[in-house]
């Protein structure tokens, strides 16, 4: 690099370039924050067991293993949309307590959680509230 | 060794390969899950096995990032630590939070854990590699707080360079966003919005700078090429980092329910983000190129070299294949998300820590380099690791190729679990490599007990 740019003309644009950018990225956020009520379905988190449904969801780690939005482990399928893709809130917690506890040989099978009819219902009542969201369109098709 | 205070270094970087260790053997486990469905369930099921393979990987890199800053700060400051007895002590609390937190996942099932350590309180757990109980979480904040407090002072009471600066502003970003991991809304589109501050502005943002500086100290050690060039550099790669990686945080803003405009944002700026880690590789080279001395520890300028070009194909290349959004669309939260995690993990962070080991181990046990014998067998396991995770993530990449085909573009779109039997030949590929990977770990490990030449440092 030529001899006119100095170091310190370098850490000049250093701290100049990531100020502005952060104030800008600072400015998105709360542009972000004013735009996404009417996106992210917020009015459905008055109801308690939304709020119930998200804390056991992460209490059990499902994100280890499955995706929320497409953000999450690739290991099991993608729950955005699972309410639609199983067709109501009833069959996914079907779904959920028919797991065998001991797996199912050979193959990949969900645990046993032994929730209770209304964990059931809060989990239900998270992943409906999920699907509700509005997501650009994604996934691509119902099988996530 | 110059500073006295620099022996400090050596446990952490122990420690960060022993739990080295540990990350590959879950990632076999969990490799193996893929394939063998019901492997050790229900008593390690994948989840578990996922945290503790990712778990791990951070917890070593933070160790490694410590271990380097307190070798280098000494003797970029020109002034031994302010508390090497603190930095010890800091060593242990962190290893001992980090096993129990691995024990805890391994031996209660993880809602209890989050019963148990108090999640009620204050719930952070359960979020992607977040999911360490709070108290840990504390714990972590309380460690970095004290490693702040003690290498800021040194660095205070010493001089000032353009490495150590920048490497306290990497580690200053690193412990301020971790505070993010703090905020969980109830609000899933916020939730996840403000996760990225953590770990997006984390390893496309913060720890690149860590990253730069640990690369320009090695870098002048080895080739004694001027200061003054490879801090000029420096400053050039670190403001090309965070002028596209911060609104490249965009790319992970598409699909959660944020506004669409991201989509054009995260686009633009992260399809730049290859940029900072191409001229990582032609920095690297270039110094290379330029020495003004040959540095008996080749072995270490492998590593530098190495990091210089993996990190730009795994994080530059692999991050730019699927970061455009109607790429994207059809890609998010594939296997080719996964492949790009590995290459990308693999040579920016880890080879820079592995660099900075190789460099600075030697001299605190008291040699230049190590002998001819030991170099070799660390050269062997950089290659090996290194082209196992080339094959790792091209055999993921294939997975995550079809994987998008037949689950989410053929005219008969198939269910995610009829797809992943289609694609299991490349994740039994995968899980082989991933053997070969570890074998190449041992080899590494293997080279450090291999004696050295009796020069002295």
């Amino acid at each position: 690099m030529s001899e006119a740019f100095t170091t310190s003309t370098a850490r000049n644009i250093f701290y100049g370039g990531t100020l502005f950018f952060l104030l800008v990225f600072l400015a998105l956020t709360y542009q972000t924050e004013q735009s996404i009520p009417s996106r992210d379905r917020r009015e459905m988190l008055a109801d308690a067991k939304v709020v119930a449904g998200k804390k056991i969801w992460e209490t059990n780690n499902c994100i280890g293993c499955h995706t929320l939005l497409g953000e999450g482990a690739y290991f099991a399928p993608e729950l955005g949309n699972v309410v639609k893709r199983l067709g109501s809130e009833e069959a996914v917690k079907a779904f959920i307590k028919s797991r065998p506890p001991e797996g199912v040989p050979g193959r990949r099978s969900m645990p046993q959680f032994n929730f209770t009819d209304q964990q059931l219902d809060e989990i239900a009542a998270f992943l409906k509230y999920v699907s509700e969201i509005n997501s650009a369109k994604w996934p691509p098709n119902i099988q996530g | 060794m110059q500073y006295k205070s620099q022996a400090v270094a050596k446990p952490y970087f122990v420690a960060a390969i022993a739990l080295f260790v540990a990350q590959i053997l879950f990632g076999l486990i969990m490799g193996l899950q893929y394939v063998w469905g019901d492997f050790l369930f229900p008593y390690i099921p994948f989840n578990v096995a996922r945290m503790v393979h990712t778990n791990a990987l951070i917890v070593w890199l933070l160790m490694g990032f410590m271990g380097a800053t307190y070798y280098l700060i000494p003797e970029e400051a020109e002034t031994e630590l302010v508390s090497p007895k603190l930095a010890l002590a800091m060593f242990w609390i962190f290893l001992v939070a980090a096993g129990l937190t691995v024990v805890g996942y391994l031996t209660v099932p993880y809602a209890r854990l989050a019963a148990m350590t108090g999640n009620d309180l204050l719930p952070t757990m359960g979020r992607e590699f977040l999911e360490q109980p709070t108290i840990t979480k504390l714990g972590i904040v309380v460690v970095a707080l004290a490693f702040l407090f003690n290498v800021t002072l040194t660095v205070l009471k010493g001089r000032k360079t353009a490495i150590n600066t920048v490497l306290l502003i990497g580690l200053w970003g690193l412990a301020v966003l971790f505070l993010f991991s703090f905020v969980n809304p109830h609000n899933v589109v916020r939730d996840k919005f403000y996760w990225w501050w953590v770990v997006h502005l984390w390893v496309e943002g913060v720890w690149e700078l860590v990253l730069g500086s640990i690369l320009a100290f090695v870098l002048i050690k080895v080739t004694g090429v001027d200061r003054e060039v490879i801090e000029k550099w420096l400053y050039v790669i670190i403001t090309l980092t965070l002028v596209t990686g911060i609104l490249g945080t965009g790319h992970h803003y598409y699909w959660i329910g944020t506004p669409e405009y991201w989509q054009l944002i995260g686009s633009i700026f992260s399809a730049l983000e290859p940029i900072p880690f191409f001229a990582m590789t032609l920095f690297a080279f270039n110094m290379v190129n330029k020495r003004r001395r040959e540095h008996p520890n080749k072995a270490a300028t492998l590593w530098v070299l190495g990091t210089g070009v993996m990190a730009f194909l795994g994080a530059g290349v692999w991050g730019f294949l699927h970061t455009l959004s109607p790429v994207n669309y059809y890609t998010h939260g594939t296997q080719i998300t996964a492949a790009h995690g590995h290459m990308a993990f693999y040579g920016a962070y880890v080879m820079v820590n592995l660099a900075l080991i190789s460099y600075a181990m030697p001299i605190l046990r008291g040699r230049a380099a190590n002998s001819n014998k030991s170099q070799v067998a660390e050269m062997w396991g950089f290659w090996l690791m290194t082209v196992s995770i080339v094959f790792i993530t091209l055999f993921l990449t294939a997975a995550g190729i079809l994987q998008v085909w037949l689950q989410r573009v053929s005219d008969n779109p198939l269910p995610f679990m009829v797809a992943q039997e289609q694609v299991s030949l490349f994740y039994w590929m995968r899980e082989w490599t991933g053997v070969i990977f570890l074998i190449g770990l041992l080899v590494y490990i293997w080279s450090f007990f291999i004696p050295g030449e009796e020069k002295a440092a």
